[in-house]
């Protein structure tokens, strides 16, 4: 009886959650129009988001692209295609790799960032302040960040697939001895318009995702320094779930 | 709001001399009752000071009287509106005529100390940039801080942080100014500075003044009129000094800092010669 007890709080408070980030989400949304007259706060969080995190996106993608380079030969090279390097890359990245460790690296650097900016203001005060003064904190806060997050996202995926094929470029061509030409002319025969779609696609759902989960758990945390910690945990766990879940649905409905 | 409307309100609340009005007011969290009847009245003009033990619900009252949370029974009454039946529009223009000055300033830590002052009046004016910083210098003049207009919040010290909450308050020109615990962690210098600036603001702008706060010595100089909130009710009012020779056990105990008396020095707990003697947990 207990384990059923349990089971149903658990399905309740989880439907309540999702329902509280859907009404959340619809409070954003209506407050867009309002929030776009202040653009310099837009761009501020664009760099917030994106900007501050070029550097974790640009070296994690050029490790990934190094390692994929060398485990792509190795494979290719069995089946005695390893010309075939520049499709195989430029496909899982666009499609697959490129938008998920993108948003689990945005999640990761970006998200955190948010939410214990957010639940710091909450702590001290700053986001009933404004209430106070009669400003709406869903305005002025949370939807320049929100807007920040999701218009970063696209960009940092496109950086991300670039500077990883780079890296595939890097090892393949450069250290196992493809030939340029071909890793280069196989890629453009193979990656069409509908792969790039797709990874915008995904980097601008994963973006929405992410930055929402981000600042819902800041705005919502516990006011207290364990529940900023709490919040901001709970988001980057959150958002790495949800990405995944949404990459097998974005997948299926491109496939 | 139509006028019509208005007025009905304002004939449902003749009161009017009291800016603001708590009638049977109940609250609880989670079934853990806050406030059990609460009545009282804040007059205009006056400084009025709300004290308490901890936990009684002070900073409750005043996040009920500025609308952030309404209650479960009762009605709050501001200017003779009702504050549960505002909208956020109506709600939000009752708060621009109220200023609130939190425990630690709550100073927006991006923006420069002219920057915080400066923001309700950006946010809710369209005047000119000249005239943004004429108001800006001279309500931190008022305060003493004109010179740490470029400073950042992290760069005051608290009680500097308070003054630049209280300048930024002021900004707008409100009718009601608003204070929780203005006098907690401050030094004696810098609460003899926040003491004084109450005063000032409250005289020579005509302002209404709620003070909520347990420091009884500091409330004693400055309240007209103190409300001592126990067990969800108010259980003393009247002017503060007097209160120090009330009839009530708890409000001396309060009043005159004793360590034990209604409120009770230990926590519960069993006898503590069978606690010692129990067996290890």
């Amino acid at each position: 009886m207990t384990v059923l007890k349990d089971l149903f709080a658990n399905i309740q408070s989880f439907v309540a959650n999702v329902g509280a980030v859907a009404l959340f989400f619809a409070r954003i949304l209506s407050q867009i129009p309002a929030s776009l007259s202040r653009p310099r706060l837009i761009v501020k969080q664009i760099h917030n988001a994106g900007g501050l995190s070029l550097i974790i996106i640009m070296t994690s993608a050029l490790v990934v692209g190094m390692a994929m380079g060398l485990q792509l030969y190795d494979v290719l090279e069995r089946f005695g295609s390893a010309e075939s390097l520049g499709t195989g890359a430029g496909l899982a990245l666009l499609k697959e790799l490129g938008p998920v460790l993108t948003a689990l690296l945005f999640s990761g650097r970006a998200g955190t960032s948010l939410t214990s900016e957010i639940g710091l203001m909450k702590v001290t005060d700053q986001l009933a302040a404004m209430e106070m003064m009669a400003v709406d904190s869903v305005r002025y806060v949370i939807v320049p960040r929100f807007l920040g997050g999701v218009i970063a996202m696209p960009m940092l995926t496109a950086i991300f697939i670039m500077i990883s094929l780079f890296g595939v470029q890097l090892v393949g061509v450069q250290q196992l001895g493809v030939d340029q030409g071909t890793f280069w002319s196989q890629l453009r025969g193979s990656v069409d318009l509908d792969n790039v779609r797709e990874a915008v696609v995904k980097g601008f759902v994963f973006g929405v995702a992410c930055t929402l989960i981000a600042v819902h758990e800041g705005f919502r945390c516990a006011p207290t320094p364990e529940g900023v910690g709490r919040a901001t945990t709970r988001a980057v766990v959150n958002s790495a779930v949800l990405v995944l879940i949404l990459d097998y649905m974005l997948t299926a409905v491109f496939f | 709001m139509t006028d019509v409307a208005t007025d009905k309100q304002l004939a449902a609340n003749p009161l009017t001399e009291n800016l603001v009005e708590l009638r049977d007011v109940h609250y609880s969290v989670n079934g853990h009752v806050i406030f059990a009847g609460l009545t009282l009245s804040i007059q205009r003009g006056r400084i009025t000071a709300i004290m308490g033990p901890s936990g009684t619900g002070k900073t409750t009252m005043l996040r009920l009287i500025t609308g952030q949370i309404r209650p479960d029974s009762g009605t709050v009454w501001v200017d003779g509106r009702d504050v549960n039946s505002l909208s956020r529009v109506e709600l939000y223009a009752m708060r621009r005529r109220m200023g609130m000055l939190f425990q630690n300033g709550a100073l927006l830590t991006d923006m420069d100390v002219f920057e915080n002052v400066a923001f309700p009046l950006r946010e809710h004016s369209k005047l000119p940039e000249s005239l943004i910083r004429h108001i800006v210098l001279a309500k931190l003049q008022s305060v003493g801080l004109r010179g740490a207009a470029e400073l950042m919040p992290s760069e005051l010290s608290g009680g500097m942080a308070r003054r630049v909450a209280l300048a930024r308050a002021i900004a707008t020109d409100p009718d009601m100014l608003i204070y929780d615990e203005p006098f907690a962690g401050l030094d004696p210098i810098s609460m003899g500075v926040i003491l004084r600036l109450i005063r000032q603001m409250n005289d020579a702008l005509g302002l209404t003044s709620l003070v909520v706060s347990h420091d009884v010595d500091e409330i004693a100089q400055l309240a007209d009129i103190s409300f001592i909130l126990a067990g969800g009710k108010v259980v003393a009012s009247g002017e503060t000094k007097a209160l120090k020779n009330s009839d009530v056990e708890l409000v001396r105990q309060f009043m005159n800092g004793l360590a034990d008396g209604p409120v009770p020095f230990h926590y519960p707990a069993p006898d503590y010669r069978e606690h010692l003697l129990a067996d290890e947990r």
